[in-house]
């Protein structure tokens, strides 16, 4: 059975300005429970956190513990 | 990141602590005390920074049973009371006489809870007849205060490895196998000794919203310390027992009635009356909550409007910045104020988890499970209504116990061929070019799970579920599919979820009574003490499916009059009271 790309919306979004990715950071990506947050590297090489997997339980590590104030947590549409 | 690589790597440790929620860092830290020369190694499949139940903090301490408020006997008989009398106290009477000193440590650490004018600890009232919730208004403080004593003592912290399987050799634990979440290579931890606080069992039933992750307990606790115990030939306790919990509707998490509770708040039906006289969960107030719907007095809430504004501002502070703090975002969305309006409610899906009810991989007062060198804390043991102080506390004689076993003993052989089958398992999923994703495996079990073994449960509808729960068994595996290692780790999450769910079915249908109020409510049965005043044991059968049997409950430390037995069944409010 071969696999479709149904889109699905991500609860947690992070705002490339402030993000520090490109300095090294991954906080996000490391407290985060679920796993769920990766680091892009853009075509010119800058990088920035975002969400790879929609698979969150909203409770905010990521958010909580970044140190530039870069990740928003929303609730995932289904439940909001 | 996520590749899948291929490679196995073999350690040695004296313990193993899985888990580093709550229970796990609780238990290394003790069996490091005890024995410092041990090497101890704390192994999660996040990262104990963040991960458990307590991530971001608790609310408040729900069980704990301080001098001056409650006596250990007193604490032990009310949760007695509140198991149906199913529970072996000396495991309750051991963490109701050692919880306080446990609190006095986790002050040292600098976690903060509530104190009077005097510094005394500021208890409030909760439960049915006693006193034992401790608030944390602070509670953000938690985990921090945690890791750092983990590193204090240092102990060997492995994070983003999960475990699958335990290892067993010449009649006791030998060890555990782990996979690494972002690249699929193994792990073989050799230990004298393996402890496991992995958690409670929260992704069995699908939320209302249909969310996969929307549970109440953290969605990364997706039940591997019952599948691990049950594959290792361990017994499991009262898995029929289940967990069902009374949460913001949608949101799925506490609303919370224990913080609200003592300043006034109460759960009261669409009319705003008040119609259990206790919020203290319990199968019993469960079963109230399902009647007052079922009777067309719905929706339930949480009534917080008629409080002073004082009183909704702190309520809103502690509940909207520690524990579950996106519980502000949501209420803000929905344009809910609690000064204005009700938090509507609603019944969970099951779990399976020791906080609120008796079930889990059996454990004695020492936490030591049926498998020699093997423990269990916290959610996933069977001591009832652990909690978070539970955990610490129970984790804290895991610990100890499991340096004292250690001192005796060396590595347990082990068969290698174990190991290659569960490399063959674990990677079948990532040898196929298409399938299904795990996702679909895991929306299918747990919509099943929903719809048939959420109570009140009836036997012809359970039987439907073994049979469909089979099917979708052999899709998974001979289809299951994935692309990196994130998905494998769901695909592992997937195959948990699926034997939790048969063994939640099979326990089910051979407890032939009702008990626990919703918890396990056969409309087919009714209590029956002659048959049934007993723990049943659910262990891995000759033929690979759940087995049982029957064991006694031990003689009671603390006797239980006849007349306060039912207590837990007297939650309803009278009429004259409702109406005021
Ligand atoms: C929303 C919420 C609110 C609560 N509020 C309160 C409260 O106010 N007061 C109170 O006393 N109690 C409260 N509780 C209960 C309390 O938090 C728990 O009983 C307690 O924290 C459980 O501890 P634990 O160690 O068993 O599990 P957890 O702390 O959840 O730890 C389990 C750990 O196991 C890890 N893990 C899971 N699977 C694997 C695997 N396969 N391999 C490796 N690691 C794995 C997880 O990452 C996690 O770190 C609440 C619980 C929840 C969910
Ligand atoms: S923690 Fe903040 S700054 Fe660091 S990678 Fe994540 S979003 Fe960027
Ligand atoms: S809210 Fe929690 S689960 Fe979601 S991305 Fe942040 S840390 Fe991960």
């Amino acid at each position: 059975m071969p696999l479709a790309q149904t889109a699905t919306s991500v609860p947690v979004t992070v705002n490339d300005d402030l993000c520090i990715a490109d300095k090294g950071c991954t906080v996000c990506v490391d407290v985060c429970p679920l796993d769920v947050l990766r680091i892009a590297e853009a075509a010119d090489g800058s990088k920035t956190a975002y969400m790879k997997y929609d698979e969150c339980w909203y409770c905010m590590p990521c958010e909580a513990d970044c140190p530039t104030g870069a990740v928003t947590v929303n609730l995932p549409y289904l439940l909001k | 990141m996520d590749e899948i690589l291929d490679g196995l790597t073999q350690i040695d440790c004296d313990i193993l602590v899985i888990g580093g929620g709550t229970a796990g860092p609780m238990a290394a830290l003790k069996a490091k005390k005890k024995n410092p020369k041990a090497n101890v190694v704390l192994l999660d499949k996040a990262n104990v920074k963040r991960s458990g139940a307590i991530s971001m903090g608790m609310d408040g301490l729900n069980n704990s049973v301080i001098p001056g408020y409650a006596t250990p006997e007193q604490y032990t008989k009310e949760i007695t009371i509140a198991n149906d009398g199913i529970c072996d106290q000396a495991a309750v009477l051991r963490y109701a006489e050692e919880c306080y000193g446990i609190i006095r440590e986790l002050d040292d650490f600098g976690i903060r809870f509530q104190k009077d004018q005097n510094g005394e600890y500021d208890v409030k009232k909760v439960h049915h007849i006693g006193t034992y919730v401790l608030p944390m208004p602070n509670g953000d403080t938690v985990k921090k205060a945690l890791y750092r004593q983990l590193r204090k003592a240092r102990i060997n912290i492995i994070n983003r490895y999960m475990a699958t399987r335990l290892l067993t050799g010449e009649g006791r634990v030998a060890g555990a196998i782990c996979v690494n979440t972002r690249t699929a290579e193994f792990l073989v931890v050799r230990a004298k000794a393996v402890i496991m606080g992995l958690g409670a069992a929260g992704r069995l039933g699908l939320p209302t919203s249909g969310y996969l992750y929307g549970t109440y307990e953290n969605a990364s606790n997706s039940g591997e310390g019952y599948a691990m115990a049950y594959h290792a030939g361990a017994g499991l306790a009262n898995l029929e027992c289940y967990q069902i919990n009374p949460l913001i509707k949608d949101y799925n998490g506490p609303a919370c009635a224990y913080v609200a509770g003592p300043m006034g708040g109460y759960t009261a039906n669409a009319k705003g009356e008040r119609f259990i006289e206790c919020d203290y969960w319990s199968g019993q107030m469960m079963q109230e909550f399902y009647d007052e719907l079922q009777g067309g007095k719905g929706p339930v809430y949480l009534k917080l409007n008629h409080l002073a504004e004082e009183t909704v501002a702190e309520i809103e502070r502690v509940l909207h910045i520690v524990e579950r703090p996106t519980r502000g975002h949501f209420h803000a969305g929905r344009g809910t104020d609690y000064r204005k309006q009700m938090i509507e409610m609603h019944i969970s899906e099951i779990g399976f988890c020791s906080g609120h009810s008796a079930s889990g991989v059996f454990v004695d007062e020492h936490a030591r499970t049926t498998i020699p060198g093997l423990y269990a804390a916290g959610d996933m043991a069977n001591v009832p209504h652990n909690y978070m102080l539970g955990a610490f506390t129970n984790g804290a004689f895991a610990g100890m116990d499991a340096a004292d076993f250690i001192a005796d003993v060396d590595f347990a052989d082990f068969d290698m061929g174990t190991v290659d089958a569960e490399r063959t398992r674990v990677m079948a999923p990532t040898k196929r070019d298409d399938g299904i994703p795990p996702n679909q495996i895991e929306y299918k079990t747990r919509r099943l799970v929903n719809d048939y073994l959420q109570p009140p449960k009836v036997t012809a509808k359970m039987e439907l579920a073994q049979k469909r729960f089979e099917e979708v068994r052999e899709d998974m595996e001979q289809g299951m599919y994935v692309r990196d290692s994130h998905e494998l780790m769901r695909a592992l999450e997937a195959s948990t979820i699926l034997d939790c769910a048969d063994m939640a079915a099979a326990a089910s249908l051979y407890r032939t009574e009702s008990r626990w109020g919703l918890y396990h409510n056969r409309v087919e049965y009714e209590r029956d003490d002659e048959n049934w005043f007993c723990h049943t044991i659910l262990t891995k059968g000759e033929d690979g499916k759940p087995a049982h049997r029957k064991q006694d409950v031990k003689p009671y430390v603390v006797e239980i009059a006849e007349d306060e037995k039912d207590a837990y069944y007297k939650q309803r409010v009278e009429p004259s009271v409702a109406a005021e």
